[in-house]
């Protein structure tokens, strides 16, 4: 038997209510205390194409895709034919009993359980409305009765996935009990996998987006507008900012928000409106994806120049151009690192797990009036838009840093004062925020060329100090980001990834462990780098730099920016179709590399 | 008749007239954006405004560099080309105590900024939005705007083919609350109708003709000097009142239009040849469009709507600007993060 240790994927028709379906299952699961890590893979449409959702179980709790499919749940006629060859030997196969199982798709290494769901959901299922969502409830039934899901893990996943329509969860019981009671009398097991409850084991857990803790973070970090235009797969960070600002920043008695979040006619407009706001001193946010980061660009670049705070998300998808808007790549990592024209560089941060997505996005408010620039958060589809295990997000136990504002008070104090003066040599000057009461305290901030005092200057010299006290404030910057998080016993083979790379890093160095090689680990987390990171590579002889995309975008960065000593180290893993990163990406390109590398010429 | 021009040398805010004026302006001399710049600072002296309250917005093009020419001490904002409305949306937002007053020019707003304009509109930002309006970029050397009208010529004779967008037809279209027009070299009429945006609750549209002496003052202009001083049809003549201030000049009943503003302000449009009821949208247009028609350059309070909600009364905005709040304003509770985080699993 293989127990708590498979892959099971539903092919279904995006449209059909499946998604519903293969939360409860997934949550089930997860409720029996053992660890899961569901990825969607669905397709940019509201109804009609294929979708996949993948339920990976494994006792380790790895939280990357895996490759290898186990069980198939098989309910759509048109990928038929290619699910059933994805299924790998020795899986299972739960399908549509009306499916022709011939040909290719008559398979001698796999246990097939044909199920008349059609038929079932016709029988017993009045509402023909309700007949197709409730389909899907009698695939989790049957499921849970082939693997050993109880009821009770069942129901409860029904009654928190339909926490605010309880009566739905009755007739969605009888669905599921309508498969099991199938399964248990026409189904005979004859696969290996069966799930057994790991007591206690997930206790302290929850299960979240990144995109909703990231909008937690907003909140905790005080932002009060929010700016948008929706767009895959950011929209619902966004949207689940507004929910909770429904919920927390209304006052009850009089209807009145503290909080203003405005749908944009465009991208441009929405990162305008964040620079309006954070001039004039709110904390202000948008999020995106690539296609509205490109709009963005020349904003980006005024708030860089003319130095305005603002936090950017970009939850990353497929590109180039509109790309596959649904599935998920590290692709504008050095696109947002140097957004606009001229010489332009952006802080940018990089969350792998929902804690960081929710810290990060907090963090990004503070380093943005910290050092009164832009700040970029980069996630991408798979962290935003799937369910991660996650301890619960930690209340923040500091208040906001505002950065250097100063008052009337201070400015009567101050005496003379300019807007672009480095006074405390560190690159940042001090802003006011207009609203402030003194004659000094307005200055007039322009994208142009610009001396200390905020005057228009085209003098070569200003421009260049002012330039360089810009970079300045960028390496003041470096010491201010979140720092990489390294994992070392003095190997000689190290490896440097970030965001949600580093899931199936974890697992790629155990399967490499298994294989004979021990691997270091550096997980970057913000650009600019740190010092930490030329120190790791300096101390390994090899390093693979591992990413979700065609060009090896970081891989480029750092050797642009290292040393040509640490540039002959480096080598480039990139995985780019679309789905995230499994373990096998990583694991068979470094194995063959660190075979051939090892092997004395 | 003046309109509450305060007696001594300081205005309702206690400063002097000084204290309104800004950096010497580095436009050609006999722009039409010079004067507009000098009767905004005689508007906003008269009218009180605090200076820390104002916030002077622009995009970029000749026009846009005048906030640096009038009320040095306010904090003024130049933004990207046509992107204003946006900066200036955000600004209000975060806090609505400032006066926000945007400049923006022909190309800003009708070519690049096109869309910004149109749905800073639709949101009735509570603004001010200055076009300063000579039908062609300046600061590139002369090249049509989309405000240029059909068959006017440029210097060196090209003819523009294409329709004219008329950005006050098209602001009364998308539901603007106050659409004026005027010209650079009518302070009379200008200096009231400034005043009357200031005092209106949303987005103040004020399109102004102001020649370019350098690029577009020729013959077969439709935006020289010339062309309007033959073409100027005004529609009536306006009278600012500030809030609670007694009118001290008699009209004859029946001669006079009065729109009340939310600050007490009124504005008296007093009557000349024609009938004009500013309340009135299809008549608004159509004037317009008779305008348009005749070659004529109609100006004078075209519409206005006090009555309407601005973006910040929508979005219930509470008085406090949403700048000022803080970590106890803003922050969930911790028993209401312990019962949240527990709705996740």
């Amino acid at each position: 038997m293989q127990i708590n240790d498979l892959t099971i994927r539903a092919a279904t028709v995006n449209g059909s209510g499946s998604q519903s379906a293969n939360l409860v299952l997934a949550n089930a699961i997860f409720r029996l205390g053992i660890p899961v890590a569901p990825k969607n893979v669905f397709p940019s449409n509201i109804e009609g194409l294929p979708t996949w959702f993948d339920v990976r179980v494994s006792p380790q709790g790895y939280q990357c895709r895996s490759s290898s499919i186990d069980m198939l749940i098989a309910l759509n006629p048109a990928t038929w034919h290619a699910d059933v060859l994805d299924v790998k030997s020795g899986g299972a196969i739960l399908y549509e009993e009306t499916f022709a199982v011939t040909g290719a798709t008559k398979r001698d290494d796999v246990t097939y359980y044909p199920v008349p769901f059609a038929k079932l959901a016709k029988e017993n299922v009045a509402d023909a409305a309700l007949r197709k969502y409730l389909t899907n409830m009698i695939y989790v039934g049957a499921l849970a009765q082939l693997l050993g899901i109880s009821e009770e893990a069942i129901e409860a996943a029904l009654r928190a996935q339909f926490r605010r329509k309880l009566k739905a969860v009755d007739t969605n019981m009888d669905a599921v009990r309508l498969g099991a009671n199938y399964a248990r009398e026409n189904l005979p097991k004859n696969d290996p996998y069966a799930l057994e409850a790991m007591a206690g084991n997930n206790d302290g857990l929850i299960l979240m987006e990144g995109n909703s803790a990231a909008a937690l973070g907003c909140v905790m970090a005080g932002c009060t507008v929010a700016a948008w235009y929706p767009i895959t797969p950011s929209s619902s960070l966004c949207e689940s900012f507004i929910a909770y600002c429904d919920r927390y920043r209304v006052d009850a008695e009089t209807g009145e928000r503290k909080v203003a979040v405005l749908q944009a006619e465009d991208e441009l407009a929405a990162i305008g409106m964040v620079f309006g706001a954070t001039w004039a001193g709110a904390r202000a946010m948008t999020s995106t994806s690539g296609p509205g980061l490109s709009l963005m660009a020349e904003f980006a670049g005024l708030g860089y120049y003319a130095e305005l705070p603002g936090v950017i998300f970009d939850v990353q998808r497929a590109g180039p151009s509109t790309g596959l808007p649904t599935r998920t790549m590290q692709g504008d990592v050095a696109f947002a690192y140097t957004l606009s024209h001229g010489d332009t560089k952006h802080i940018v941060l990089l969350p792998s797990t929902p804690i960081e997505a929710y810290e990060f996005a907090s963090q990004a408010f503070d380093l943005a009036d910290r050092f009164q620039t832009p700040v970029f958060v980069l996630s991408d589809l798979d962290l935003g838009m799937n369910l991660w295990m996650t301890k619960p997000l930690p209340y923040p136990e500091q208040g906001f840093d505002r950065g250097k504002v100063l008052s009337a008070k201070e400015l009567e104090a101050a005496g003379s004062w300019g807007r672009y003066r480095d006074v405390d040599s560190d690159g940042i000057a001090y802003r006011t925020l207009p609203g402030t009461e003194h004659a000094n305290a307005g200055f007039f901030t322009r994208g142009s060329g610009h001396d200390e005092t905020a005057r228009y200057s085209e003098d070569p010299n200003v421009y260049r100090n002012n330039l360089d006290r810009l970079s300045r404030k960028f390496d003041t910057a470096r010491s201010a980001v979140p720092k990489p998080i390294a994992e070392e016993t003095g190997n000689a083979c190290g490896l440097i990834a970030y965001g949600t790379t580093h899931h199936a890093i974890v697992e790629a160095r155990e399967q490499l462990r298994e294989a004979g090689v021990e691997t270091d680990y550096l997980r970057i987390r913000a650009l600019p780098l740190t010092a930490d990171v030329l120190a790791f590579i300096e101390r390994h002889e090899r390093v693979y730099v591992v990413e979700q995309n065609r060009d090896g975008q970081l891989y480029g960065i750092l050797r642009t920016e290292l040393p040509a000593s640490a540039i002959e180290k480096m080598r480039s893993i990139r995985h780019y179709n679309g789905v995230p990163i499994d373990a096998s990406a990583i694991f068979e390109p470094l194995l063959k590399s660190e075979r051939t590398e090892l092997v004395p010429a | 008749m003046t309109s509450g021009a305060p007696p001594a040398n300081v205005n309702s805010a206690g400063l002097t007239r000084d204290v309104y004026k800004g950096l010497p302006s580095t436009l050609c001399a006999g722009c039409g954006h010079n004067s507009i710049t000098n009767h905004l600072i005689k508007a906003l002296y008269e009218y009180g405004v605090e200076p820390h309250k104002l916030a002077k917005m622009s995009g970029i093009g000749c026009s846009s560099k005048t906030p640096a020419y009038f009320v040095e001490r306010a904090h003024g904002f130049n933004g990207v080309h046509g992107r204003m409305p946006s900066l200036a949306t955000g600004a209000k937002i975060a806090n609505r105590e400032l006066m926000v007053l945007g400049i923006s020019g022909d190309g800003d707003t009708a070519s690049i900024g096109l869309g910004q304009y149109c749905h800073m509109i639709r949101r009735n930002v509570d603004c001010t939005y200055i076009i300063e309006d000579n039908g062609c970029y300046g600061l590139t050397k002369g090249q049509f705007s989309a405000t240029a009208d059909r068959g006017s010529v440029l210097k060196k004779g090209q003819v523009n083919e294409l329709e004219t967008i008329d950005v006050c037809g098209l602001a009364i279209e998308l539901g603007a609350t106050f659409v004026a027009r005027s010209f650079s070299g009518d302070g009379k009429q200008l200096i009231p109708l400034l005043q009357a945006a200031f005092s209106h609750r949303g987005t103040a549209v004020l399109d102004i003709i102001s020649p370019c002496v350098t690029f577009n003052d020729h013959e077969g202009s439709t935006k020289s000097y010339a062309y309007v001083k033959e073409h100027h049809a005004i529609l009536h003549t306006p009278d600012y009142i500030v809030g609670g201030r007694e009118i001290t000049v008699d009209y004859e009943p029946g001669t006079v239009t009065e729109v009340q503003f939310d600050d007490g302000s009124r504005i008296l449009l007093r009557k000349l040849e024609v009938e004009y009821d500013p309340a009135n949208r299809i008549g608004a247009l159509t004037v317009l469009n008779q305008a348009r028609e005749k070659g004529e350059l109609v100006t004078g309070l075209l519409y206005v709507d006090t009555q309407a909600r601005d973006l910040c009364e929508r979005e219930k905005l509470p008085k406090k600007p949403l700048a000022q709040l803080a970590e106890d304003d803003l922050r969930i509770s911790r028993d209401d993060w312990k019962s949240l985080m527990e709705s996740f699993s």
